[in-house]
């Protein structure tokens, strides 16, 4: 049902504009007050996020595996094993022993199979929580997270390899493909605009909407009931530009999560945070 | 398996403000999964706060509220140092029950 109310909506939003060139109106100019903005302070510094934080904390801690070994005591997010505190804000970045640019969400994933010695079939089929189908992903990036509230997002970019990833996401961010011939920048290339009654932030450079959007993601998404983080945010946004489905923790996924983590440098993270 | 409550109550002069987020599906019976059957009716039908004994709040529920539930409520009588305990059953005849310290 999500997925037809996905498609449904976006139909709409196709008829809306069509007769004029599609990706120049699909955007409106911001008027509408932000309800969202209104729901989230009712909960103040209640998050339904807390639940999968909590869990997070478990899995985080508790020996897992065939190497029987516990993240806490393993796991290197780039700021030493088994250091959370901070490491969101920092990410991605550059991991001598895997060779790669890594996410948070493929640095964890990094962890559990190569470190914990876990399945990653496994893992990556329950990547999307649903329900009582609960994703340790989801949750282990909630805690993580977390730890990171009120840290500066800050990416030198020092390593060669960092500076490929953020040309390519940005290369990828402004690629026009697809049947309707959208690039992410068709959506989130100006300022003030929003499609019905969502706001479409600015990704497109450095600025206040690159910061206030990737300073709150991970978050729990109230529509879906679920805790989702970048490379499901990205891969939705995907969805609805009708490109092919992108995988999980990819290079592609990797760039575009770098490009919008160094346009959104010098915001304080504030995550998991509280959506629509 | 059911998942703890988060439950934080705090005291401002003779009035205490609980605030409980619970972890629920809250299947309301009517939504279909991928494959096109329905998913069976699973909510949390009853929930009940208590401090010293005495219940503070009783509450009948439907399929209306939201998954994962936010409920804030306030109640005079408490004092600092005291437990708050929450029990929530749902249609499925599970149940569950946490407590917190008024602070």
């Amino acid at each position: 049902m999500r997925l037809k109310i996905g498609k449904l909506t976006f139909w709409l939003t196709i008829v809306a504009g069509a007769g004029t060139s599609l990706a120049g109106s699909l955007v409106w100019a911001q008027t509408a007050p932000d309800p969202v903005a209104e729901y989230r302070a009712m909960f103040g510094d209640d998050n339904p996020a807390v639940l999968w934080t909590l869990r997070g904390q478990d899995l985080w801690k508790e020996v897992r595996g065939s190497k029987h070994v516990s993240l806490a005591k393993s796991c290197d997010l780039g700021m030493g094993t088994g250091i959370i505190k901070g490491a969101y804000a920092h990410l991605p970045r550059y991991f001598a022993d895997t060779k790669k640019v890594q996410d948070m969400e493929s640095r964890l994933l990094t962890c559990m199979v190569d470190g914990q010695g876990m399945d990653k079939a496994a893992i990556l089929k329950n990547r999307f929580g649903e329900g009582d189908r609960k994703s340790d992903l989801e949750a282990l990036a909630a805690y993580v997270v977390d730890a990171s509230n009120g840290v500066a997002i800050s990416l030198p970019l020092e390593h060669p390899e960092e500076k490929r990833a953020y040309a390519l996401g940005k290369a990828i961010f402004f690629y026009r493909a697809g049947t309707h011939d959208f690039s992410c920048a068709s959506c989130h290339g100006q300022v003030g605009k929003r499609i019905r009654l969502q706001q479409l932030p600015d990704l497109a450079g450095p600025g206040k909407d690159a910061r206030d959007t990737y300073a709150t993601w991970p978050a729990y998404r109230v529509s879906q009931g679920e805790v989702r983080t970048m490379e499901w945010r990205i891969g939705d946004c995907f969805r609805q530009q009708r490109l092919p489905q992108l995988k999980y923790g990819s290079e592609a996924a990797i760039d575009l999560t770098m490009f919008l983590a160094k346009n959104a440098e010098g915001g304080k993270m504030a995550a998991p945070g509280l959506k629509r | 398996m059911t998942d703890p409550m988060r439950i934080r109550a705090s005291l401002t002069g003779d009035t205490v403000e609980v605030k409980v987020l619970m972890s629920h599906p809250m299947e309301t019976g009517l939504r279909k999964d991928a494959s096109g059957k329905l998913v069976p009716a699973r909510y949390i039908k009853n929930v009940k706060a208590s401090c010293k004994g005495k219940d503070v709040l009783t509450a009948d529920w439907g399929p209306a509220v939201s998954k994962n539930p936010f409920l804030a409520f306030r109640f005079k009588g408490g004092a600092a140092g005291e437990k708050v305990t929450v029990t929530w059953t749902d249609t499925a005849g599970e149940s569950r029950t946490d407590e917190a310290e008024i602070r």
